[in-house]
């Protein structure tokens, strides 16, 4: 398994470079670094910054000049906010993974939940009816979703019944002077969650549904059935178990997709998480946000590929790692 | 089934097979009815609108849903069921083209990866590795704001990201059709590589690739949607569903709110229609199944 997750590590360095020289050129083609300081018409510091960034030499010698410094963890300082990038990033990305792991959590049991029910009553109203919401889910387009919920599940009742406050809120993480995780905390992270998750849950309960039904038609199924084991423990234990392999490599897939529903999410509800700070940097041109940015969410997608890789094989004895 | 229509369908090709499958499939012609309807009414909007393109009101300015204005009417007094129809026609015609597009240049360049293998498959391959460690919307994003957002860039750039999709499965496809016998004989009459790619490969890819367009068509619509909300897609005063969305996003919970509703629903009932042909034709072209 060590030298499984050291071998891919290893593949995926060129990948990395490859990606983060082809990201840097087009950053670097569509912002100017230096455009903030362009206006300050301060030439000492200009000329400094040219020097630092290596902004007079060919532009792979600039990528390398920036390489080594994110290696070394100088990712310089936001033309937009002033702030260092890193710790900037770091909190980002600390607000984005609570999104990330809740959602995961939630669309991953409801799916499974949705996927054993379906399976298990096969062709049943219910099963008819959570295919007919799949396609809904599926076609839904996330934003819209999101200003639909708001609408629906936040002001709506807030209006209708005339209640001080909404009962789910829709604006960041927590109410002004709250943190941690209370009541306060979920009230914000239902509405972000189910935005994030909607398309997800769709197509993962078809997923699961289609994974469990494939092993309930297989032979070890039937035999275990004709032994005389009770169908609910041939269910849980035989069918579900070996199903489950193929459900945690698509979820771990998936979730590196989420980072980009995060930047529509987040939008919508004003978290300041990775997919804001993107926008944000976007509008601004800010260059220096916005090449850690890429690597970073480059990096946790490779992650989580191997995650999905060595998932599986920790899941299903028959798939050896090499 | 009658023995004399068994029969038949022996006799029949398979072209001719799968279009009687997919029109027994009733989501599937539901869906096929629904696309053609949208697009009539869309690019057909100059006469099919009750009222002309950006036809304002100011005196009206917005009112709900009305019998004049099914929709209602926005800000400028717009009759918001004609403004739609109208920016119907990009959203649509960019979610064709990049299809269309992206499915020429995937096939295209998934067929030579398959086949040619050795240093063309190792590039093809490792570039469309590299466009999916990056989140999509990011790099469109980046993209859009460099090179620009007319409908025609737009279209270009969602291409340079959907190829990729359609190129994976039809390598992955011809890479086992390569090893079939009718290849083999084929080559052995004497036929060329280009003869065999288009001649041999290329018809048994048919349901594969025309599944995918279907997938490519439903995923642009909402990416170009997506795009131009947050705000990197369609400028105003062009007008897509994404854009018309953007707009709206700031009239939740206010008495506008119904400006809400009907650019959403039109997307969505665009992908639902175009992923209910996408089954049917998934089931016409499953060569397995009996017809």
């Amino acid at each position: 398994m060590l030298r499984f997750v050291a071998r891919r590590l290893l593949y995926s360095v060129p990948v990395v470079v490859t990606a983060s020289f082809i990201l840097f050129v087009a950053v670097r083609a569509t912002f100017d670094p230096l455009a903030k300081l362009r206006q300050g018409r301060d030439p000492e510091a200009l000329r400094y910054q040219i020097a630092r960034l290596g902004l007079d030499r060919s532009l792979f010698e600039q990528y390398v000049l920036w390489l080594k410094e994110f290696v070394r963890g100088e990712w310089g300082v936001s033309t937009r906010t002033g702030g260092d990038v890193l710790p900037m990033i770091g909190s980002a990305l600390g607000t984005t993974l609570q999104l990330i792991v809740w959602g995961v959590l939630f669309a991953a049991l409801l799916a499974l939940g949705i996927g054993v029910y379906s399976a298990a009553r096969q062709y049943s109203a219910g099963d008819h009816f959570f295919t007919g919401l799949s396609y809904l889910g599926i076609a839904l387009p996330p934003f819209w979703c999101g200003l639909i919920l708001i609408q629906a599940l936040a002001v709506w009742p807030k209006q209708q019944f005339g209640l001080t406050e909404p009962p789910l809120y829709f604006v960041g993480l927590h109410s002004p002077g709250q943190s941690g995780v209370n009541a306060d905390y979920f009230r914000h992270l239902v509405l972000p969650v189910v935005t994030l998750t909607v398309g997800l849950v769709a197509s993962w309960s078809r997923f699961s549904r289609a994974a469990l039904l494939e092993t309930l038609s297989s032979e070890y199924v039937r035999t275990a059935r004709a032994k005389g084991v009770p169908g609910r423990r041939v269910f849980l234990r035989h069918a579900l178990r070996n199903s489950l392999a193929p459900f945690v490599t698509v979820v771990a897939l998936d979730s590196a997709v989420l980072f980009g529903g995060l930047v529509v999410t987040e939008q919508i509800y004003a978290i300041p998480g990775m997919g804001r700070l993107f926008l944000d940097s976007m509008l601004a041109g800010d260059v220096f946000v916005l090449l850690p940015w890429m690597l970073v969410v480059a990096l946790a997608t490779i992650l989580l590929n191997l995650l999905s890789d060595a998932g599986y094989a920790a899941l299903d004895p028959r798939v050896a790692l090499r | 089934m009658k023995p004399g229509t068994a029969a038949a369908a022996k006799d029949m090709s398979q072209g001719r097979i799968a279009v009687r499958r997919f029109a027994r499939h009733r989501m599937a012609m539901a869906g096929l009815l629904t696309l053609v309807a949208l697009m009539v009414c869309c690019f057909g909007a100059h006469w099919v609108a009750a009222y002309p393109r950006n036809a304002q009101d100011l005196l009206l300015g917005p009112t709900p849903p009305s019998a004049a204005h099914w929709l209602g009417t926005d800000d400028l007094g717009r009759d918001y069921l004609s403004e739609i129809l109208y920016a119907g026609r990009l959203s649509l015609a960019i979610g064709l083209c990049v299809a269309v597009l992206s499915t020429a240049i995937g096939t295209l360049l998934g067929a030579v990866a398959g086949f040619a293998r050795g240093w063309a498959d190792e590039v093809i391959m490792r570039v469309t590795d590299l466009l999916l460690i990056v989140p999509a919307i990011a790099v469109l994003a980046l993209a859009l704001q460099g090179l620009g957002s007319s409908p025609l860039t737009i279209i270009l750039v969602l291409t340079g990201l959907g190829w990729t999709l359609i190129a994976r499965v039809v390598r992955s496809q011809v890479l086992s059709l390569r090893e079939k016998e009718f290849v083999e004989a084929a080559r052995v009459l004497g036929a060329s590589n280009l003869r065999i790619i288009v001649r041999h490969l290329l018809p048994n890819l048919l349901g594969v690739v025309v599944v995918n367009m279907s997938l490519t068509v439903a995923a642009a619509v909402i990416l170009e949607s997506t795009l131009s909300f947050l705000g990197f897609g369609i400028q105003p005063p062009q007008s897509s569903w994404g854009n018309m969305l953007s707009q709206a996003a700031g009239l939740v919970g206010t008495s506008k709110s119904y400006l809400l509703y009907a650019p959403g629903v039109a997307i969505l009932l665009t992908v639902l229609a175009v992923n209910f042909v996408g089954d049917g034709l998934r089931d016409a072209f499953d060569v397995q199944r009996r017809p």
